[in-house]
């Protein structure tokens, strides 16, 4: 089993800026972890200070249930694949590969070995020879990673390495990636400011906001249980209702809202007569049905292929989105129509506003 | 050229094209020509110039090739101006490679002031404060004196005289290449050799060396011709046994009255310095135009 990574009350301060404030979560070994946020959210922060080029200004960092805060990156188990890749390009594919066997003292024909069966993992056979720069986006990003997986890390850390790859080869290495996780065992933290990235590769996310976690869970966790208004909005599509809490009862909340009396599943810290949003995604809002009932003048359709979404305006000027799936578009309400919308309760979450 | 012609008319673009014509013509191809017209042909007095005996002849080369002082003194010249470029170079490498990937701009921007400014001043006149600091009776051998690290004072001048006074005054042609050259290298690069677990010395040996080789060999280049050249420092901070070629030529052309020999001797050493700069560039494989840039 790989490696764990805890980190402990880790807080970071540039100046008169609060990059990460008390930042405290466990990467379990072997797990696929994601730790997703907009830019300037403090994620490349906190993966540096994972990876040890950056000390934190407080908190503990432990690997394997070691404390190595006060350890650089060369003596710490991790490997890191950087936004840029960061190839030598002036080097051969296959000295990219084995320079950390290489600054290991590892003799050049035992590297050289070790280098090809990298490459053969990365199905990149026969490609050692060539120069970094000859290569595709795509293959190079397999070089990285087999640069990064050659000195045997405990953890991996990723940080947007697909950013630079166009949507169909992201999509084909993201796939490449979470099988290389599973077949390797080693741990890897990977961060992302694309949401869907993260809930597609990871066992479970962390999600980040101006140097706060606002929530750790797994995929299916954050998009259906947010704990925070941020995590309700960041991660996916999302209808938010403003509204004040009348009752709360079973774990259901009864608000009052510009579309009358509507109810949903009630989030933490959630209080009678406090101010809230309800928060329900476009594909549980239909046509038809549905306890909640919601009205809106059609705006327009955005076909967006597997569906399409629907934008309305509701009475009180709010923005409404609806998402259709394409099989059903024939049945959809007409653009410039006033059209009902419903949702059941367990579909919505409300949560108090901060 | 047609270009040119298309940016700024006919009129203008002739004009600019005349400019930088009589400027090669004048300044690059006149005086080399004459030199070489001037090595190639003896020392005659005025009555006999284009007599029976102003024929062209390799005579002033053969006599540097026969004339065993002068030839030491040559190639002594040829190697301590390599070790010159090389001494800058260790001066210069570390504080280029702070400057370019460590300094704040702040920082960044007093130090290379610090070191501009003494540059307004005449190149004789910083020689001469190294004359001064290097004296018999001068401030370093008082420092060191009173540090208890030497007992009678050191003769500085002569080859360390030398030396120094030169990488003092190369400096900035070395830096600023090499400068340049690694403020371009990406800083990831050196954070993952670092995170792979490369030493500091292999980070420097295998990425950020290579990366810079054409600053380096740019900056090598100029101070190894400026050293190979130079007369002021051998000639303040030198003594009888540290002369340089360049005095060798001075004293040709202005003590001697030789020109034709002083225009030989000058033709050896650029043809010389020109090899030892091409063969460099080969072995190191950078282009020339890597270095024009």
């Amino acid at each position: 089993m790989s490696h764990s990574v805890e980190l402990d009350h880790v807080g970071v301060t540039f100046g008169a800026t609060r990059a990460v404030d008390d930042v405290s979560f466990t990467v379990e070994g072997g797990e696929f972890f994601s730790i997703l946020g907009p830019s300037g959210c403090g994620k490349t922060t906190l993966l540096r200070v994972i990876a040890g080029f950056l000390k934190p200004t407080e908190g503990r960092v432990l690997i394997g249930d070691r404390d190595m805060t006060p350890l650089g990156p060369n003596q710490r188990p991790t490997a890191m694949i950087f936004q840029s890749l960061a190839l030598f390009p002036l080097m051969p594919v296959w000295e990219n590969i084995a320079f950390g066997l290489e600054a290991r003292g590892i003799a050049k024909a035992e590297r050289r070995k070790k280098a090809d069966e990298l490459l053969k993992l990365i199905a990149l056979e026969g490609y050692g020879d060539r120069m970094p720069g000859e290569l595709s986006g795509g293959q190079r990003q397999r070089v990285a990673i087999a640069r990064a997986l050659a000195v045997e890390p405990q953890v991996l850390l990723l940080d947007e390495p697909l950013s630079a790859l166009d949507l169909k080869l992201r999509q084909h290495m993201r796939a490449e990636l979470r099988a290389l996780q599973k077949r390797t065992g080693v741990t890897f933290i990977y961060i992302t400011h694309d949401q869907s990235e993260a809930l597609a590769m990871s066992d479970r996310v962390a999600v980040m906001s101006a140097g706060v976690v606002q929530q750790v869970g797994a995929p299916r966790e954050l998009y259906d249980n947010p704990a925070t208004p941020f995590v309700a909005t960041f991660v996916g599509e999302t209808n938010a209702l403003p509204c004040t809490v009348k009752g709360i009862e079973n774990g259901i909340a009864t608000v009052e809202s510009a579309h009358g009396t509507l109810s949903g599943r009630a989030g933490d810290g959630l209080s009678a007569g406090a101010t809230a949003k309800l928060y329900v995604r476009p594909e549980a809002l239909k046509p038809n049905g549905g306890t909640n009932r919601l009205a809106a003048t059609i705006e327009r359709i955005d076909f967006e292929g597997a569906f399409a979404l629907a934008h309305g305006m509701a009475g009180d000027g709010m923005p409404l989105v609806a998402s259709i799936a394409s099989t059903e578009l024939a049945a959809a309400p007409a653009i410039g129509e006033k059209s009902g919308f419903g949702f059941e309760s367990a579909n919505a979450v409300v949560l108090p506003d901060v | 050229m047609s270009d040119l012609y298309r940016r700024f008319g006919g009129g203008l673009g002739t004009l600019f094209l005349a400019l930088v014509g009589a400027w090669l013509a004048g300044m690059v191809l006149a005086p080399n020509v004459m030199m070489i017209d001037y090595a190639l042909r003896p020392n005659l007095p005025p009555s006999q110039l284009g007599g029976p005996n102003d024929v062209y002849s390799l005579d002033n080369i053969l006599y540097l090739a026969n004339e065993g002082v002068h030839r030491a003194i040559f190639f002594k010249t040829v190697w301590a101006s390599a070790l010159v470029a090389f001494i800058t170079f260790l001066v210069c490498y570390p504080m280029a490679f702070w400057l370019a990937q460590n300094a704040t701009v702040n920082q960044t921007a007093i130090v290379l002031l610090a070191l501009t400014i003494p540059f307004w001043i005449n190149e004789v006149l910083r020689t001469l404060a190294w004359y001064i600091l290097l004296a018999f009776r001068g401030p370093l051998n008082a420092f060191l004196l009173s540090l208890g690290i030497i007992d009678e004072p050191v003769r500085w001048y002569g080859d360390g005289g030398v030396l120094a006074g030169m990488t003092y005054a190369y400096i900035l042609f070395m830096l600023f290449p090499i400068y340049n050259a690694i403020e371009s290298l990406d800083k990831s690069q050196i954070e993952a050799a670092r995170d792979l677990g490369a030493s500091t010395w292999r980070i420097h040996w295998r990425v950020v060396i290579p990366h810079a080789k054409a600053g380096i060999a740019t900056g090598c280049v100029f101070t190894f011709m400026l050293a190979a050249g130079s007369y002021v420092a051998p000639a303040l901070l030198g003594a009888p046994g540290s002369r340089w070629f360049t005095e060798i030529i001075y004293n040709w052309f202005f003590e001697g009255g030789d020109w034709n020999r002083g225009a030989a001797y000058a033709l050896v050493l650029l043809v010389l310095c020109l090899a030892v700069v091409l063969i460099t560039l080969r072995i190191a494989r950078v282009s020339l135009t890597e270095v024009a840039k």
